[in-house]
């Protein structure tokens, strides 16, 4: 391919290294790279692109004609993991996530982390995403999340650190899957050739996730869906028809004596664990939002009895919350006796005076962000904005600091992707899926999400970000 | 299976038959309307209207009756929910509402006929061609059927799914029939007798069939016969009731005992039924009460399977 060469990278590349040089774990792709010829790469874009609108691999987007259909841009040049690096990355995946569900059942329960002064009350109490209703309620293995996403990404040396933590209902997982098919049907000899570690089991891990979750064995699972306009919608559909369970809206349950069912054509049938994909305010319009449509009159009571499963529990999103993101390190240390894997990206909590005054002082170099929001919205990214931009946010910041946090502006690492001139860095991150069950897994790989403008650092799909295949490499090259 | 996913099933196939059996209908007419010397082309023209009763909805809308408003109308019109347009696309919501029930070919080709179909709306129909609009139209749903029977597990969806195809079109080939002899009696046994016979058999692909059944000229009564009560022809109204019995018996669970009722005494009445008997009442009053007896069958199936309280 004659257009190759990439454009000078500045910061880590996750093939090209410091000296312009292919990493080792890319050569082999490189290598074949070079022998293709830029037209047959066009055509199998185009086929991909053909294929993912066929198949319907779309999502809504919110705030246009309802229903409207797009395509998350997919670019074709595989992002790879070295096993060395993943192994890493796993361990400190599930040291996380089980700490995370530790201090969740912890705060439901005896409060011992603030007890114990490590995380202040008000920061757990104070928090909108705290649930004083699953105060003292047993869930069965004491799982609160069983489905969670942690958002990695690497910084200009190459240095992994935790984003965020997603433990409500974190999506993304079908891309993975999906990506991983196109990539098999468009370039075989790829596969052929060096050893991927395979995604395409996840909808059975979640599954036997979703029956262990259950008090008793042989439990009914459906996935609760807000129905077809919902972003999310085919990947609601796509893991229910993959773990082969019913995809259900709030309409098809409901309560009766103590227990949940769903209207079947064979009368009413019922349900043991429910993997929703509503958050909580809509899943109960009798102990939330009693506006919500969405949700099944009664549920919370039957689930606080215990006699059916939601995944995830009522009540996670406190603790993926920006403003308990900083305490999480503290966490591993106090319930596991462990130094965390993984790092969190340094954080200053505007709540803090000093820290505060700190913020303030380097507006224009900081990413500051609204410590309830999510997908990109509500954020000021300080050396993307103009002068006006970054003053009405500091009025905004001084209005209401406990509402922000900020972080130094990470120059997330960068992978190629094929541009109509050839292939050019864009910035990425890394979202694993990790399962927790009876015990902890995770698939190897996750979803590479990509900012598909030159030089920009958002990814989120909502904001017009892409995606890539995910390749964790099972031999070390030698 | 869950009542609304059963009711998406079943609407999904209903849509897509009522598609095709539209297709079907126009393109006699279409045909029909190119032989000016030998029929009457404006009572032809508006036989659609009256056979799905939306007339005053046309008139309104359109005002005077041309073969051109009246295709448009009936294929690519988004505001009448009667066009192939509208069928296709609500075929397009069931379906995508229970992707995760049929088979990726099913979905692929319930999205791709939508995607196509949008196309073709961009193109136009006359630009596009009518004949070959229609050909595509029963070339989809040929398709979708194909992909259904290949690769569709014979569970409950199957059967909701066969359900809607055979109620709509026992329900479309009854008014098809009805509207054919109503304006055929006046003038039996003429050239444009022959010509709308011939074109109604052909409409529901039944004129081979009509060939090697009888060996006698086309004519009203043996076409009723035909499509009424012979087991060979698959879009008899004997066909659809056969289909519906086989079908309701094999759903899980104990539910829709009153559609198994309704729909077994209407398939005796079929099976046990003679063309004298139906000359006798008349066939306009027989096919009323027949599409009043398989709108019941209908409602029923609505009530018993798809909107469990």
């Amino acid at each position: 391919m004659r257009s190759l060469r990439m454009p000078a990278v500045s910061g880590f590349d996750e093939m090209i290294g410091p000296a312009s040089e292919v990493r080792s774990h890319y050569a082999g792709y490189h290598d074949w790279l070079l022998r293709q010829d830029s037209r047959d790469l066009q055509r199998k874009r185009k086929e991909a692109e053909l294929q993912f609108h066929r198949v319907g691999i779309t999502f809504n987007v919110y705030g246009e004609d309802s229903g409207t259909e797009r395509l998350i841009p997919f670019d074709t040049l595989p992002r790879m993991i070295p096993a060395r690096e993943w192994a890493l990355l796993e361990r400190g995946a599930i040291q996380r996530v089980q700490a995370l569900n530790l201090f969740l059942h912890d705060i439901y329960h005896d409060q011992k982390i603030i007890r114990d002064g490590r995380i202040p009350a008000e920061q757990v109490f104070g928090n909108a995403q705290y649930q004083p209703c699953m105060q003292d309620v047993d869930l069965p293995n004491q799982v609160y999340s069983q489905i969670s996403g942690v958002d990695l990404i690497r910084d200009g040396e190459g240095t992994w650190y935790v984003l965020e933590d997603n433990l409500r209902t974190p999506s993304g997982v079908s891309y993975m899957i999906e990506n991983r098919r196109m990539m098999m049907r468009l370039f075989p000899e790829l596969f052929a050739q060096q050893t991927v570690a395979p995604v395409e089991h996840y909808p059975s891990l979640l599954l036997e996730t979703l029956q262990h979750s259950a008090v008793h064995s042989h439990p009914t699972v459906v996935l609760l869906t807000p129905g077809r306009f919902n972003s999310a919608y085919f990947e609601h559909a796509f893991l229910a028809q993959q773990m082969g369970i019913e995809l259900v809206e709030g309409a098809d349950l409901f309560v009766k004596e103590g227990f949940v069912y769903m209207r079947t054509t064979a009368g009413p049938q019922r349900v043991d664990v429910i993997y929703r994909r509503i958050d909580d305010a809509f899943l109960d319009p009798l102990a939330f939002r009693s506006d919500s449509m969405l949700g099944v009159p009664g549920l919370l009571s039957v689930y606080r009895e215990g006699k059916v499963v939601l995944a995830n529990a009522v009540g996670t999103g406190v603790a993926d919350d920006k403003s308990i993101y900083p305490y999480v390190p503290e966490m591993i240390r106090f319930y596991l006796d462990e130094e965390p894997i993984l790092a969190n990206v340094p954080t200053w909590q505007c709540r803090r005076d000093n820290e505060l005054k700190h913020v303030l002082a380097r507006l224009p170099e900081l990413v500051v962000k609204e410590v309830h929001g999510a997908g990109g919205y509500g954020m000021l990214v300080g050396p993307a904005a103009s002068e006006q931009e970054i003053e009405q946010f500091r009025q905004r910041l001084l209005a209401a600091p406990d509402n922000y946090i900020a972080q130094p502006t990470l120059s997330l690492s960068t992978c190629p992707i094929f541009v109509d001139e050839g292939i050019a860095p864009r910035h990425i991150d890394l979202r694993p899926f990790v399962l927790s069950g009876y015990d902890t897994r995770v698939v190897p790989g996750g979803l590479t999400r990509v900012a598909m403008k030159a030089g920009s650092l958002v990814v989120n799909s909502s904001q017009g970000g892409g995606t890539k295949d995910t390749w964790v490499l099972e031999d070390d090259p030698c | 299976m869950l009542s609304r996913t059963a009711s998406d099933l079943y609407w999904l196939s209903r849509y897509f038959e009522r598609a095709e059996n539209a297709a079907r209908m126009l393109d006699v007419v279409w045909n029909l309307s190119l032989i000016r010397y030998a029929v009457d082309t404006q009572a032809e023209i508006a036989a659609p209207l009256a056979i799905t009763g939306t007339a005053e909805q046309y008139g309104a809308r359109y005002g005077k009756v041309t073969i051109h408003n009246v295709l448009h109308f009936f294929t690519l019109d988004a505001d009448n929910p009667a066009s192939i347009y509208s069928c296709l696309r609500l075929a397009r919501t069931s379906a995508h509402a229970v992707r995760g029930k049929i088979t990726a070919e099913m979905w692929e080709s319930v999205n791709s006929t939508w995607l196509e179909l949008r196309e073709i709306r961009q193109t136009g129909l006359q630009v596009y061609g009518e004949t070959l609009f229609f050909e595509w139209v029963k070339n989809r749903s040929h398709l979708f059927r194909g992909a259904t029977y290949g690769t569709l597990m014979r569970s409950d969806t199957f059967r909701f799914l066969r359900l809607g195809t055979f109620i709509e079109r026992a329900d479309n080939t009854a008014r098809i029939l009805d509207v054919k002899h109503r304006d055929g009696e006046a003038d039996s046994n003429t050239t444009v007798d022959y010509y709308r016979w011939h074109a109604l058999l052909r409409s529901v692909g039944a004129y081979e069939a009509y060939r090697e059944m009888y060996s006698e000229t086309i004519n009203g009564e043996r076409v009723a016969e035909l499509l009424i009560l012979r087991p060979e022809v698959p879009r008899s109204l004997l066909s659809c009731l056969q289909e519906l019995c086989g079908l309701l018996p094999d759903i899980e669970g104990q539910a829709g005992l009153e559609a198994k009722r309704l729909a077994a005494v209407q398939l005796a009445r079929l099976q046990y039924g003679d063309l004298a008997h139906i000359v006798d009442i008349g066939l306009h009053d027989y096919l009323t009460d027949f599409l009043r007896r398989i709108n019941e069958l209908a409602n029923t199936i609505q009530s018993e399977y798809l909107e469990l309280v």
